[in-house]
């Protein structure tokens, strides 16, 4: 164990106070600058923090943006997402792997450079895209990517590669980067002008039940795409008792399709910074959490900056704009890449410094949530949300939208469409107004909420955009007449089974089978009972898995049955009623080779 | 008429689901009057002497020999069972299926702790059934018609399976049959 290595590790474990909850923060600075985290690095924080060296190798093996293989000084990750792979994944993992002299998960000879693939960066809109480190690049020609491998074989460092900066804010020296915002409607709520620290004022002015009222006759609810009401769950937390409580912010967009929050989080990072620190004075907080997707690492500096200039505003530190006995200030925590922390509970994990474990409900949040104590989560856009009911009033904001579903909601729209981008619909509007908006009036159909939601066809495009009929985070993703449908199924199940956290069997073994046997239909050996099969085990899946995750992964397979019903029919075969998968000549080719001798039931 | 027939064999299982089919105690005397039967470890006959009405499978495929059982006992029988875990999931032989094949041989005859073998060679006498890459479900070879899990299934409810196939009447297995925790 070399000298160098255990005064690097105690002085990043001293920086965050030896503290093993900042586990999370500890490992990726690690990793940042070691570029992998040994066996012995482990050992070292373990010891260090106090803790054991498992709970360290956890964390370590559980985020993909960790490794304790070592890696090279710059990781290219190509987006491997659905509306990548429509608009040229293949032939640009080409072009890297061809360029680079290797394949997807290796490293080049003189240790520069690692090639990853990676799930939705949230770039959707404009894809396909790349990360450098965590510099982002989007729609990426096959010359542009070539370039780039040039200037970094060249030397250059990834923050130094020349790109056309977006527009906005994407532009500004602490963001630079190559990322379009693709506001394509904006709405009276989230994109109206902002006069910062007017509804913090305002809300300060009240007391927080008088906040919390307002949020409740607002009928404002979550913008995650649950949907639970807002005021209630700042109700629970408010009356739960505990030492400290907790606002926590969950910008783990990790649902792909979905991008909303990262023009959010670029665009009005005031607002929310305004929204996260009245909910801290509703319900009595006096520390707010960023939850920030590693993939966004790229907006951190600048969410630093804007922290900092509201602590200079006196909008956050202590006596919050005079109000002498109402402390508040956040932080921002990063993640390290899985999906499953976007579950509040497994987000609350992870900001722990723990694996991104979902935790057994009850206890919620709002009773015991981050170190125990009370937690309220929400979304990016409903704190903003929030900011706007304080400041506007909430009859203001109960008059957009529909009765149930109150206010605008964010839509994140790619795939085959015109202009995609994000747009600020009020709720009640219908699938097709939107997709008019859009440009997609060829849609064949539409993937509503991500994977997780569901896939609707053209006779639904009346249907409506709230929480009681089309729900949805935010993402839609269009796909044209000429798309292979049950391969975007199948694509949405990998997913799954990549992100599963492995530890309730019905998501971890269930998404398997229920992928087996829609490959089996795919390719052409399916048979009538598979569909019972998929049916029945799919609904089984939903009811019985842990979190959020398990509870949805079936709804790719269950809508596309549902609402596609035909092309698994054409694909089924009636009249043979029994294929197997089996095949007995490629179960015997191992086998044959070490014995070497040839099979005695099966000949060739 | 003639009384129809039934075969039970044992595939990569233990014989644990045979001694429990056994365990139907004084009612096997009831079962001889209801059946004949044909291939089976039972009464020893190697090969079906005919066509039969249940075939009743224990242990999963783990070599080609139990491939060729198998599609034989498809062939054979108008009903196939997989009878206990190993049937339907392939059981503790497949714990095999993550490690390749022949980290499995080496561990077994080279390098495992107990092994006594001063040959150092991996058997490979011709007669010996080939290994397939990995342990399969009977269901995922030929189709089964019925699962009966159970570790191994208890001799009630054999016998309830049984009896309800052969006398044309619904199966009905109560909860507490299938209940191991």
């Amino acid at each position: 164990m070399s000298e160098n290595l255990e005064r690097i590790v105690t002085a990043v474990c001293e920086s965050f106070g030896n503290d093993r909850t900042r586990m999370m923060d500890i490992v990726r600075e690690l990793q940042e600058t070691q570029r992998h985290i040994s066996d012995d690095a482990m050992d070292l924080i373990a010891r260090q923090v106090g803790t054991y060296r498992v709970e360290v190798e956890s964390v370590v093996s559980f985020y993909t943006f960790l490794s304790k293989k070592q890696k090279g000084n710059i990781v290219i990750r190509l987006c491997d997402d659905i509306i990548d792979r429509m608009y040229g994944f293949e032939r640009l993992k080409q072009t890297f792997c061809d360029a680079l002299g290797i394949e997807v998960g290796e490293t080049t000879a003189d240790g520069l450079i690692t090639l990853e693939t990676t799930p939705c960066i949230g770039m959707c809109d404009q894809a396909p895209a790349i990360m450098v480190n965590d510099e982002i690049f989007t729609e990426l020609s096959r010359d542009a990517a070539i370039d780039i491998i040039d200037q970094l074989k060249a030397g250059v460092a990834p923050e130094r590669l020349l790109r056309k900066l977006g527009d906005g804010n994407n532009s500004c020296p602490l963001v630079s980067a190559a990322v379009s915002n693709n506001i394509r409607r904006r709405g009276e709520v989230i994109f109206a002008p902002l006069e910062c620290g007017r509804s913090l004022k305002k809300a300060l002015a009240m007391s927080p039940n008088e906040v919390i009222r307002d949020v409740k006759t607002a009928r404002l609810r979550g913008r995650g795409g649950a949907g639970f009401p807002t005021g209630m769950k700042w109700d629970f937390t408010r009356a739960a008792t505990g030492e400290k409580k907790y606002v926590v912010c969950n910008a783990d967009e990790g649902e792909p399709g979905t991008f909303k929050d990262r023009v959010i989080l670029t665009e009005r990072p005031e607002l929310l910074i305004e929204g996260m620190a009245i909910a801290g004075y509703a319900i009595g907080a006096q520390e707010g959490i960023i939850y920030l997707r590693a993939e966004y690492a790229y907006l951190r500096p600048f969410l630093e900056d804007v922290l900092q200039k509201a602590r200079n505003m006196n909008m956050l530190g202590s006596g919050v704009m005079g109000k002498q006995d109402f402390d508040f200030d956040i932080r921002i925590q990063m993640g390290a890449g899985a999906y499953v922390c976007g579950e509040e509970t497994a987000l609350i994990s992870s900001c722990e410094g723990l694996r991104g474990d979902p935790k057994n409900r009850p206890p919620f949040p709002a009773q015991k949530g981050y170190l125990n104590c009370p937690t309220s989560v929400n979304n990016v856009e409903t704190f903003c949300c929030v900011a706007r009911i304080v400041d506007q009033g909430a009859g203001w904001f109960s008059q957009i939208g529909s009765k149930g579903s109150t206010g605008t909601k964010l839509l994140s729209i790619g795939g085959d469409i015109r202009r995609p981008g994000v747009y600020e619909v009020p709720f009640g509007i219908t699938m097709r107004e939107v997709l008019d908006m859009a440009g997609g009036e060829n849609a064949a159909a539409v993937q509503v909420g991500g994977p997780s939601g569901q896939l609707i066809g053209p006779d639904m495009y009346d249907r409506i955009i709230c929480y009681d009929d089309l729900a949805t985070g935010g993402a839609l993703m269009v796909f044209g007449p000429e798309r292979d449908l049950l391969q975007v199924v199948e694509y949405f199940m990998d997913f799954f089974i990549e992100e599963s956290c492995g530890y309730c069997t019905p998501c971890r073994v269930g998404n398997v089978l229920l992928k087996d046997r829609l490959d089996k239909i795919i390719h052409g050996k399916g048979e009538p009972s598979d569909l019972v099969y998929l049916e029945e085990l799919g609904t089984s899946v939903k009811a019985t898995s842990r979190c959020g995750l398990g509870q949805t992964s079936p709804n790719p397979i269950l809508s596309s049955l549902k609402n596609f019903h035909a092309l698994y029919l054409a694909k089924v075969k009636e009249d043979q009623p029994f294929q197997p998968t089996f095949d007995i000549h490629q179960a015997l080719g191992t086998a044959k080779e070490i014995a070497g001798r040839p099979s005695m039931h099966f000949a060739e | 008429m003639a009384k129809p027939k039934i075969a039970t064999t044992s595939l990569a299982g233990c014989f644990g689901c045979h001694m429990s089919i056994l365990d139907i105690d004084e009612r096997i005397l009831q079962l001889v009057e209801l059946v004949d039967f044909d291939k089976s470890p039972i009464n020893d006959i190697k090969e079906f002497t005919g066509e039969c009405l249940v075939g009743i499978v224990e242990g999963g495929c783990a070599n080609e020999e139990n491939v060729r059982v198998l599609q034989d006992f498809r062939k054979h029988c108008k009903i196939l069972i997989s009878l206990g875990d190993c049937a339907i999931s392939g059981g503790l032989p497949a714990m095999r299926n993550t490690i390749p094949l022949q980290e499995c041989l080496d561990e077994a005859y080279l390098n495992g702790p107990s092994v006594h073998n001063p040959s150092g060679r991996i058997p490979n006498d011709p007669e010996i059934p080939l290994l397939l890459d990995r342990v399969y479900p009977c269901h995922e070879v030929v189709k089964m018609d019925y699962h009966l899990p159970g570790c191994p299934p208890s001799a009630d409810t054999i016998w309830q399976a049984l009896v309800a196939l052969l006398t044309d009447k619904p199966m009905e297995l109560p909860y507490d049959l299938f209940k191991y925790d």
